[in-house]
């Protein structure tokens, strides 16, 4: 098991060096920082020297070279726009991120765990039908207009949680639903399929042989089984709800993570979108390392395999 | 033939199976997956009942605990009286509550696929303690749960209590079902091919449990095989089942030395023999009919070697010798 655990570390720092040198390259081709940073007319002559002090004039794996050294030992320069230190501002604005997706992660999971098993209990009952048309629904309602269509009717309308920005609990209502209702549709189905199959075997019929209740059967016996495949797409949508937040960071003026890279990409800001992308890179491969390790908390072969 | 073979003194019958029709309604028709079956299974006795695939012995099985695949199976006709009880009449949470791994349980074909993967042993068959509220707290279930894996002869079960179904060997595996189906002291037991998925020498040892558990607790037995040479070794009575019926049943001695059925005999023709004169095994050529529009007539006719003009009215169940009957005209009595 540590041999394994130290393998997928490993293959963690190789995705996170290789996904730090293309958004190294790739900001780099979006265009010069130091035209949106000097007046429209300034001297060529205080470009080349505004270059020269920030090492652009460098060749680019030079610049690399530079730059990974010194985010080894934690600097990753200063914000060119905030002139304060891109780790500063990233670390500042990632919990907020961070705990977005995670609420928008549970509340996929609080709706696609019952639909699903239900569905699979009730296969063609009228609970299916109405999981499948609700997976059908989330998948083809972007996450942005579910923002504003959220906005519309609870803050709006209702007047009962608020529209946007960071507070308490019910700030985070809104935003969760909007980032965590795409994922409810696949959730569901997968939990269904995964339940169906588990609910036809032969240990499911034999507890039912031996007199277990139904209820029991269905949620403690078939669940952790059909658990498995949940949990791997799980760490997959956690990542993916990091990177898709941006969309409703924006909506809802979230203070977080995604709203500041996007900023930051617009004003050519690299360190910022830099540290920000390794961040992110960086609790991609966590939240996967995460979701390896809880396998072997739910089925023991992995365990002891 | 060992002294599992010899008949036991005449008991009331514990099971009593009459007249049971069990109907698959699908899309393309009525399936009549059991048309009509009788059965008897006495306190301590073991019942074979023996057919190919497909003859209606798994459904008669699934039958007895109600749990016929939903929502296509159903128990259209008939009865089936267990210890005075019903258990057509019987609601499902009725059954569920009292009578499923109370009073008539079931040890599963494949051993492998019959454990939940992700619970420990003693969760497992501590589970029908808890289901009927046998015991009572922790201490009490995990000592009932190491009481019944001695049972079954699991060595030091206190030890292996808490491992997981992978770490048992398939034989170790099927102890462990059956401690399950045995937990409870059934009074019958449906073994549904318990040894096909085993290696022979475990087969042997198997049956060797079967035996012993029936010779301490008088549980009656079902087992349900298409193994003639497991009927021989451990039942006292087989039921010999075709298309939905029982074709012939007797004392297994009785029903080896004389079969009637034809079908029997081919089935006893196509097993090898050791130690005899190399001859031709011989199949039974043809297919068993299609149960969703069976033949008037004896269901066999179409494959029987001996058939006559009389097959096409299906024959009574005629009574050959004391015990032993045969749904066949050649068994006709004289006159």
């Amino acid at each position: 098991m540590l041999s394994y655990i130290l393998r997928r570390v490993m293959h963690g720092v190789v995705s996170i060096i290789g996904a730090s040198m293309l958004i190294f390259v790739i900001s780099r081709m979006s265009g010069d920082p130091i035209v949106l940073l000097l007046p429209v007319d300034a001297p060529q002559s205080a470009i080349d020297a505004m270059r020269e002090t920030m090492g652009l004039d460098r060749p680019i794996w030079m610049q690399y070279l530079i730059f990974a050294g010194k985010a080894l030992t934690g600097d990753f320069g200063n914000s060119y726009r905030w002139q304060m230190p891109a780790l500063n501002l990233v670390l500042d604005r990632l919990p907020a991120t961070i705990e977005l997706a995670l609420s928008a992660l549970l509340f996929s999971i609080m709706l696609a765990v019952p639909l699903g098993v239900l569905s699979a209990v009730n296969r063609g009952g009228w609970i299916d039908t109405v999981g499948k048309g609700f997976a059908m629904l989330g998948q083809a309602m972007p996450g942005f207009w579910v923002g504003l269509l959220l906005i519309l009717v609870f803050s709006v309308h209702l007047n009962w949680l608020p529209a946007f920005g960071a507070g308490g609990v019910s700030h985070i209502i809104l935003p969760a639903i909007a980032l965590g209702w795409y994922p409810v549709a696949a959730q569901t189905r997968i939990i269904r399929s995964a339940m169906l199959d588990v609910l036809d075997s032969d240990y499911i019929r034999m507890g039912r042989a031996l007199g277990a209740p139904e209820r029991l059967l269905v949620w403690k016996y078939a669940f952790r089984n059909a658990a498995v495949p949940l949990v791997t797409v799980l760490g997959v949508y956690f990542a993916s709800m990091l990177g898709g937040a941006f969309v409703v960071e924006v909506i809802f003026a979230w203070p977080g993570l995604g709203r500041t890279v996007v900023e930051a990409v617009f004003a050519r800001d690299f360190p910022v979108v830099q540290a920000g992308v390794l961040f992110t890179s960086v609790l991609f491969v966590v939240s996967n390392l995460l979701v390896d390790l809880s396998y072997g908390l739910i089925d023991p072969r992995i365990r002891h395999g | 033939m060992t002294d599992a073979a010899t008949l036991p003194a005449v008991r009331p019958p514990l099971l009593k199976v009459e007249n049971l029709k069990t109907y698959l309604h699908l899309k393309r028709g009525v399936v009549r997956a059991v048309d009509g079956v009788d059965l008897e299974v006495a306190e301590g006795e073991t019942l074979g009942i023996v057919g190919e695939s497909g003859s209606g012995k798994t459904m008669t099985s699934l039958s007895m605990l109600r749990l016929l695949p939903k929502p296509s199976g159903r128990i259209v006709e008939g009865s089936i009286t267990l210890d005075g009880t019903d258990l057509v009449k019987l609601s499902e949470a009725e059954m569920a509550r009292d009578w499923r791994g109370q009073r008539i349980s079931m040890v599963s074909q494949d051993p492998l696929t019959s454990l939940n993967p992700v619970y420990s042993i003693g969760d497992q068959v501590g589970a029908p303690f808890r289901y009927h509220n046998l015991a009572k707290g922790r201490g009490a279930v995990r000592k009932a749960v190491e009481a019944v894996l001695a049972r079954v002869r699991i060595p030091s079960p206190a030890k292996r209590i808490d491992d997981y179904p992978h770490q048992f060997s398939g034989g170790m595996r099927q102890r462990v079902v059956t401690a399950m189906a045995i937990a409870c002291s059934p009074r019958l037991l449906i073994a549904d091919e318990p040894t096909s998925a085993l290696d022979v020498t475990i087969q042997v040892q198997m049956m060797e449990l079967f035996r012993e558990l029936q010779r301490d607790s008088g549980v009656g037995i079902i087992m349900i095989t298409h193994d003639l040479g497991v009927a021989a070794g451990i039942c006292h009575r087989v039921a010999v089942m075709y298309a939905g019926r029982v074709v012939e049943s007797g004392d297994v001695r009785e029903i080896f030395r004389h079969p009637v059925h034809p079908y029997t005999r081919g089935l006893l023709n196509s097993i090898p023999h050791l130690g005899r004169k190399r001859r031709r095994l011989e199949a039974i050529a043809g297919q068993p009919p299609s149960l969703i529009d069976p033949p008037k007539g004896c269901r066999f006719a179409a494959r029987c070697p001996q058939r006559m003009a009389r097959c096409d009215d299906y024959p009574p169940q005629f009574e050959v010798s004391t015990g032993h009957q045969a749904a066949c005209w050649l068994a006709e009595p004289r006159p």
